[in-house]
């Protein structure tokens, strides 16, 4: 017997004649396009997310507060007024741990100012404690009043106000990403079920063959889902491909606000320094658009279908 | 086999404001299993709407029809399917996929009903070859001639062996001899079993073939034919 040509065995599966009713670049271009600004979406959401992190973690859980005059007696309980500062503040609520900063520390982080001869100095220095908070119930107003009647002129100096402005700018940057993604994949569902509308009516005699030979609604549906997840994914894959380049770029420009910057990172460095969440986003950009291309032809067919008997 | 009970018709459906006029009026009748029946009426009559209806391309919009034992009114539109594998059509425009080859055309119905590749390929190949067609199974529509093209679309209705078999006109676009050589497939089909309906305004062919004849005039069904 002879064996079916390669068109007839590639066409087995095509009925309807979906790879010319349903081809082009056109919509996996614009698949791609919309991939490209959910990566990027992605991106603003993660980069903010890092960064209110990071806030956090630094500036955000740390309280310094100044002692004048430390040696001097303290107006309550018995001691220094660095004693009843430190035991108050070791003992309030939500105060992870508390450092008094030695004369040594003190001179280094004086010294971009004074040079080196910051511990030699003979001026009255204040004692300066370093207070680590763990979580955000601490009520520093209340901290504030207690330290202040116990050792007068103690001054705290909160981190707290920059922190909540970062927060806030954190949030509305998270909230910006979430919008556009929201915006791009509806944009992507108009977009595939425009396109699989086209393919109806470019195929409706096909179907109406294929419909009067017994076709099920499913397997219609079926054909045409199978065809836009596939031209959505290819798309999903060529925008998530044309965002690494991007991502890159990003990461040059955040290298010098992380911890561990160094001067001149390479582009092996930078991929590598991307975050976890950003791979995970190229990678899931194929599946979802093709989930996205699937289900939004199911339905335009199917909705399409309920014309015919 | 196939029950008209006052069933009448309207493109369109029943709804609007400005339904589209009824092209079928009150059409009862009743054909038996194995029946081969014409179905006459000059053009305009309503034969393909009358054939519409028995493949299920239109429903009723009034009246009840039954179909291979099956209330169509009363059947839920996901089983309609199930009845149109049992039904063979064959149009006077053939109506083949012109993507697909002469074998894949035929294969349609039944790899429609989940049928064997094995099988298939067995099935469609001798049909094809039977037909007259075993040279040209890879071929395109576009590439066959319009008496091959009939043969294929011939082969697609019976391939998955229909209990009902409905031809519009199909003689249409033939010489004598290729209508007589049509004629001798579809009686040799009857005689198997199938029922089989033919529309047709083409006397000389009728009068050659006596059989059981439904006239149309205007949409009605008229006695006597
Ligand atoms: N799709 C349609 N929509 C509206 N009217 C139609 C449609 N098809 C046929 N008709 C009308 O139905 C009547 C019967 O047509 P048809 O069934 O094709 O008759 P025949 O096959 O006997 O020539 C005609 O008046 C025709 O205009
Ligand atoms: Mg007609």
């Amino acid at each position: 017997m002879k064996v079916p040509s390669a068109s007839a065995r590639a066409s087995r599966s095509d009925e309807l004649g979906l790879r010319r009713a349903l081809s082009g670049w056109m919509l996996p271009l614009l698949v791609a396009a919309m991939a490209l600004l959910a990566a990027l979406s992605m991106a603003g959401w993660v980069g903010s997310t890092a960064l209110s992190r990071q806030w956090h973690e630094g500036a955000g859980a740390a309280l310094t507060v100044q002692v004048p005059r430390p040696m001097e007696p303290a107006v309550k309980p018995e001691g220094t007024r660095l004693a009843a500062a430190v035991a108050l503040l070791s003992a309030a609520r939500g105060v992870a741990s508390v450092h008094v900063l030695t004369d040594a520390e003190l001179a280094e982080l004086l010294r971009p100012w004074l040079g080196d001869s910051a511990g030699q100095l003979a001026l009255p220095m204040p004692a300066v404690v370093a207070v680590k908070l763990k979580g955000a119930a601490v009520d520093l107003g209340a901290l504030g009043r207690t330290l202040e009647e116990s050792a007068p002129g103690t001054m705290l100096e909160d981190h707290g106000v920059w922190m909540r402005r970062l927060s806030a700018l954190a949030f509305g940057l998270q909230a910006c990403a979430m919008l556009a993604l929201v915006l791009v994949c509806g944009i992507a569902i108009a977009v595939i079920s425009v396109a699989t509308r086209a393919g109806l009516a470019a195929r409706r005699d096909a179907i109406e063959i294929v419909h009067g030979l017994g076709a099920t609604d499913g397997f219609i549906a079926g054909r045409f889902a199978r065809r836009a997840m596939l031209l959505a994914a290819s798309g999903g894959l060529v925008g998530g491909l044309a965002a690494i380049p991007m991502f890159v770029a990003l990461a040059a420009f955040a290298a010098p606000f992380a911890d561990n910057a160094r001067p001149a990172m390479s582009v092996q460095d930078l991929l590598a320094a991307l975050p976890l969440p950003l791979w995970g986003c190229i990678g899931a950009l194929p599946a979802v658009a093709a989930a996205i291309g699937f289900a939004t032809a199911q339905m335009t067919v199917r909705r399409w279908l309920r014309h015919l008997p | 086999m196939v029950r008209f009970e006052s069933v009448g018709l309207r493109y369109g459906g029943n709804g609007g404001q400005h339904p589209s006029p009824e092209v079928l009026h009150d059409i009862s009748f009743e054909l038996p299993e194995g029946m081969f029946c014409w179905l006459r009426g000059a053009s305009g009559a309503g034969k393909t709407s009358l054939l519409r209806l028995m493949y299920l391309a239109v429903l009723p919009t009034s009246g009840r029809l039954t179909l291979l034992g099956a209330d169509i009114g009363r059947t839920p539109r996901a089983s309609l399917p199930h009845l149109r594998r049992r039904i063979g059509v064959v149009f006077q425009d053939f109506r083949l996929l012109a993507h697909l080859t002469a074998f894949e055309n035929v294969a349609l119905p039944l790899r429609l009903a989940g049928g064997a590749e094995a099988q298939i390929r067995a099935d469609v190949t001798e049909l094809l070859r039977w037909v007259g067609l075993g040279r040209k199974l890879h071929v395109l529509p576009r590439a066959l001639s319009g008496g091959e093209q009939q043969r294929v679309a011939i082969a697609r209705a019976v391939i998955a062996r229909p209990r009902l078999l409905l031809a519009d006109e199909p003689t249409g676009n033939m010489d004598e001899e290729q209508a007589e050589r049509l004629m001798v497939l579809l009686r040799e089909l009857n005689r198997i079993g199938t029922t089989v309906v033919v529309a047709s305004h083409n006397d000389a062919l009728m009068n050659r073939h006596p059989a059981a004849a439904l006239r149309l005039e205007d949409g009605r069904l008229v006695r006597g034919a």
